[in-house]
């Protein structure tokens, strides 16, 4: 008797943290990507997080290792359409992406950088908005819906060639207005359950929350591709989710809200590698 | 009529003889399984890919029925021994009557 118990406590031990953190997996995708999961929390998350880790590590292994080949990351599917989208003639200035950009590779480490200030627009603009402002100033074609098929897949086309650069979001400057909005949302308690972003991804990550390991909510893996709806998934449709699920009327995707949102909750993943497509539950 | 239909395979380029292998296939398809409805309530027609081979210097290597409660972008991922050089010719069959296919080479050492 005694035994079994000694032999019980032993493995809470064992299986304890494990239940709790992130796991120690590491992330290689197509057996050459190395992708930073785990980086010093960037410095204005003093006092708040002294880690960050990317929401990959608190997925099972089996969602992990979907993500570690192209192949098999159905996220990439969305990936080979908007492949063929960049260097398709749209509106009426007989223009393409790869007519101004050249090959989607030349755009390695932009997405990196989004949501920035656009001093042109006089506003931080996130990559959608980019994408929409060439596609209606200078390709003179319909701006993509915010958020809907085409505009993730360009997303996620643009974020696959910026994998494993680390997120550098810039706060400073005149993009800082913004951030501290975005800030002051993610600490602000929505809806019925008065619940703030903070309260999930900055007190209780690394817990389960009914049946979901909560991760830190970063969203260096964006576009994500979820098992539960089988499709691309972008940032603010994510947030809206979030919003919604603590019973509050939610913020549009494209408002500036989320835009302010997306500023301040990538900067909190500067460091960490990019991504997208990712693959999550 | 099925649209967006992409094929993908991944094949080793080279192996050792009798090396069993690992392939992997994926083809891009809605796979409408004619048991949905529209917003009219008219039933969506049946389109899905209904057979998938693989043969190997002409020799089968598999042969798969596809039914229509298989899901969208059907993915397969066997193995199968090589015992020389050659090349694989993957074939998928659509209700519409298309037949896509795509061939990989493999070097055997």
């Amino acid at each position: 008797m005694k035994r079994t118990t000694l032999t019980a406590i032993a493995l809470a031990m064992v299986t304890g943290p494990a239940m709790a953190d992130p796991d120690a997996d590491a992330l290689v995708v197509n057996g050459e990507i190395e992708m930073v999961t785990e980086a010093s929390a960037p410095a204005h998350l003093e006092g708040a997080l002294k880690t960050v880790y990317s929401g990959w590590r608190f997925r099972s292994d089996e969602t992990q290792a979907v993500q570690m080949d192209d192949f098999d990351n159905p996220g990439m599917l969305g990936v080979e359409v908007a492949l063929d989208a960049w260097t398709e003639v749209a509106g009426t200035e007989g223009e393409s992406c790869a007519s101004c950009h050249g090959s989607p590779e030349e755009m390695a480490g932009v997405s990196a950088t989004y949501p920035k200030w656009d001093a042109a627009a006089g506003e931080v603009q996130t990559l959608t908005m980019q994408m929409n402002e060439c596609r209606t100033e200078r390709m003179g074609a319909e701006p993509y819906a915010y958020d809907k098929g085409d505009a993730i897949n360009m997303t996620a086309l643009l974020t696959s060639v910026s994998r494993g650069m680390p997120m550098s979001v810039a706060i400073d400057g005149p993009a800082a207005e913004t951030w501290e909005m975005g800030k002051e949302l993610y600490y602000t308690r929505f809806g019925q359950l008065e619940l703030s972003c903070a309260n999930c991804h900055e007190d209780n990550y690394g817990m389960m929350i009914r049946a979901d390991h909560l991760s830190q909510g970063q969203i260096n893996g964006f576009p994500t591709y979820r098992l539960k709806n089988t499709k691309l998934n972008g940032v603010h449709s994510r947030f809206k989710g979030c919003i919604r699920d603590t019973r509050a009327e939610t913020f549009a995707p494209g408002s500036p809200e989320l835009i302010a949102l997306e500023l301040y909750v990538a900067s909190r993943s500067n460091g960490l590698s990019v991504e997208g497509p990712s693959v999550r539950n | 009529m099925a649209t967006g239909v992409k094929p993908r395979v991944r094949v080793p380029k080279s192996a050792s003889a009798g090396e069993a292998i690992t392939i992997k296939t994926l083809i891009s398809h809605q796979m409408e399984s004619g048991q949905r409805k529209d917003k009219e309530g008219n039933i969506i027609p049946r389109s899905i890919i209904n057979r998938f081979t693989v043969d190997f210097d002409g020799e089968n290597v598999i042969d798969v029925a596809l039914e229509p409660a298989i899901s969208t972008n059907p993915y397969f991922e066997f193995e199968a021994t090589v015992p020389a050089s050659g090349s694989f010719v993957f074939t998928w069959y659509d209700d519409d009557g298309d037949i896509y296919t795509e061939e990989k080479a493999i070097t055997v050492s």
